[in-house]
């Protein structure tokens, strides 16, 4: 990628470990050198460190120390543990030390000159014992509390940094936000080389935890605020804006699970790793062809990753059912996932982090959004363009066929579908129904399909006990009543495929 | 008062600070204490084990392990009245 030819000239980095973090910093945090993480309580600045150091001990042999100054230790273990750090064995392993210092005001009587060679000698002898490479000081102006003379503090402060410095140790420095600078005491007065912020905002009862480099010394990077994540599997940083329009587009075509289908996109399908949009108005068999395509995926022994964000994974498996497709047994296999949330329940860019998260975890080779159109409605346009944009190209750069299916008011003229996501699908299938003589028929056309001949044809398209049917209008049934085609009880959908939606 | 005084002076390296320390220690406690008390030097560069026990952050750290409650008292002590208050041998100044 391009972007590593720059990293000849820049700093050595120590990789966080962190996806996406170690993207907008363009490798890491400064090796050898403090980096000051500042932000409000609950931001996540203990479970960032936390993270650098386990991922120092576990993937870059680079063993840590955890020195914490804050008042609650045993807390600490406990909150890591819910992201699936377990230091106990890191500790038993000797890749890590925690060393506890508390200073409590009321017990301590000061007199006379003094220095903080305890917490120097304490530190060296940590590292030395298990060879550590990285240092956490969790939050180390808690000491301004516990001590009188600043200016000792302050003179001492200087000289660990400086000290660490000499050692070559990267260090995690967290600090609280000031009210005027980036840190209560100014601790930027001291580390200069790399500053990091941590936000966590509440916009309209949805909560984003934000993340931005503010300053890095010798290096490029990212200087926009990125959303992150926190769940049990640590924190996950999208660093979306640094992906570049690079992504190969494959050649090869997968069936969309309909021999009919396939045919009207030049006889072999989607293109691998394309985007695909269905859009139509309310029960016209959207998901349905989603699902089929899922089959025919799954059967290949692909992996696929089913995004809900309005029915509940058991209720899609039994509607599906009833059209002939079992995704359960897929299910079972391990070969189908599902992601089932409200759309309402977060932000925007927490569902794209997550959608993002889910998919490295599970690699799938396609994953569908149902309905994409619910998940619009919770940031404005411009927002949820430039999110859409940022998880394709990640689909994208991972080979991932997308597939959206996209929910047309019966208002809207069919086409309609926002305009800022259908420039961003590269196949665009419309379904739509009309009623006729007392019945509902439903139709099928291929809008566009970018880099294939796609047939222009508007084809009748029906859902039957097994599966989708999809039938040229004009030979062997008249035009306008497609479905007679089909005879008896086939033709009609199955009542809860029409009370889907 | 009947109670030995057992104390225990943190140190790292023969420092100036450490010697002034422990010199304005023993005349304290001879004036104070005189046959009821302890000193155990520890000297951290030795032993940086034993910084753990205690909590040490500054040095040199005074620490009264005995009578309870355990008091801390860091500097080089050289305001005697400052340590008696710190080894509650002084009622605590309104001041301080």
């Amino acid at each position: 990628m391009a972007k590593h030819k720059l990293e000849r000239s820049e700093i050595q980095k120590a990789p966080t470990g962190i996806p996406g973090l170690d993207d907008i910093t363009n490798g890491g945090f400064p090796q050898g050198r403090p980096t000051l993480v500042s932000g409000g309580p609950g931001s996540g600045k203990t479970l960032l460190g936390v993270s650098f150091l386990v991922n120092g001990a576990q993937q870059y042999a680079e063993p840590g120390v955890l020195m914490t100054f804050e008042e609650n230790a045993a807390e600490l273990a406990q909150d890591v543990r819910s992201l699936g750090y377990d230091l106990d064995s890191l500790v038993s392993q000797k890749k890590l030390i925690v060393d506890y210092i508390h200073v409590d005001r009321s017990e301590i009587e000061e007199t006379g000159e003094y220095d903080l060679e305890g917490l120097f000698v304490r530190l060296e002898h940590a590292i030395k014992e298990i060879g550590a490479k990285r240092v956490m000081l969790d939050t180390i102006e808690t000491l301004f509390g516990g001590l009188k003379d600043t200016g000792i503090l302050r003179a001492e402060l200087r000289r660990l940094f400086r000290w660490m410095r000499d050692r070559g140790i990267t260090a995690v420095v967290t600090a609280e936000r000031g009210e005027q600078m980036f840190t209560r005491q100014g601790l930027e007065e001291y580390i200069t080389d790399a500053v990091i912020s941590l936000d966590h905002r509440v916009h309209e009862q949805i909560s984003t935890r934000r993340i931005r480099v503010v300053k890095y010394r010798g290096s490029t990077h990212g200087t926009n605020e990125y959303p992150f994540l926190i769940d049990r599997d640590g924190i996950t940083v999208l660093p979306v804006t640094s992906l570049l329009l690079e992504h190969e587009a494959p050649n090869q075509r997968v069936s969309t699970g309909l021999e009919s289908l396939d045919e009207m996109l030049g006889g072999k399908g989607y293109f691998r790793a394309s985007t695909v949009l269905l859009s139509g108005t309310a029960g016209t068999g959207k998901t349905t062809l989603a699902a089929q395509f899922l089959e025919a995926a799954c059967a290949r022994g692909e992996k696929c990753m089913y995004f809900l964000f309005e029915e509940s994974p058991s209720q899609l498996i039994r509607n599906m059912r009833s059209a002939g497709i079992d995704l359960q047994r897929w299910v079972d296999k391990g070969l189908l996932k599902f992601h089932a949330d409200r759309p309402n329940r977060h932000g925007l860019e927490t569902h794209l982090l997550a959608m993002h998260h889910a998919v490295e975890v599970f690699d799938p080779d396609v994953v569908v959004l149902d309905p994409i159109t619910n998940l619009m409605a919770v940031g404005t346009q411009s927002d949820v363009r430039m999110m859409l944009t940022r998880v394709i190209d990640y689909f994208k750069t991972r080979g991932v066929t997308a597939v959206f299916t996209s929910l047309t008011s019966s208002t809207q003229s069919l086409e309609a579908t926002e305009s800022m996501i259908s420039s961003l699908m590269d196949t665009w299938i419309l379904v739509a129904v009309a009623e006729e003589a007392r019945k509902r028929n439903r139709w099928i056309y291929v809008l566009k399909s970018r880099g294939m001949s796609h047939s222009n044809d508007v084809r009748a398209f029906e859902i039957t006990d097994y599966g989708v049917r999809i039938t040229p209008l004009d030979k062997g049934s008249p035009a306008g009543k497609p479905l007679s085609v089909a005879s008896g009880a086939r033709r009609t959908p199955t009542p809860t495929a029409r009370k889907r939606k | 008062m009947s109670d030995n005084f057992a104390l225990r002076l943190y140190v790292a390296g023969q420092t100036p600070k450490a010697v002034r320390a422990f010199s304005n220690l023993r005349k304290i406690c001879e004036e104070y204490l005189q046959g009821r008390y302890s000193i155990e030097v520890i000297d951290l560069i030795e032993n940086p084990a034993l910084g753990r026990g205690d909590q040490i952050l500054a040095l040199p750290t005074l620490v009264r392990r005995l009578p309870t409650p355990i008091k801390k008292i860091i500097g080089d002590l050289s305001n005697t009245e400052r340590v008696l208050v710190g080894l509650d041998l002084r009622p605590r100044p309104p001041d301080l």
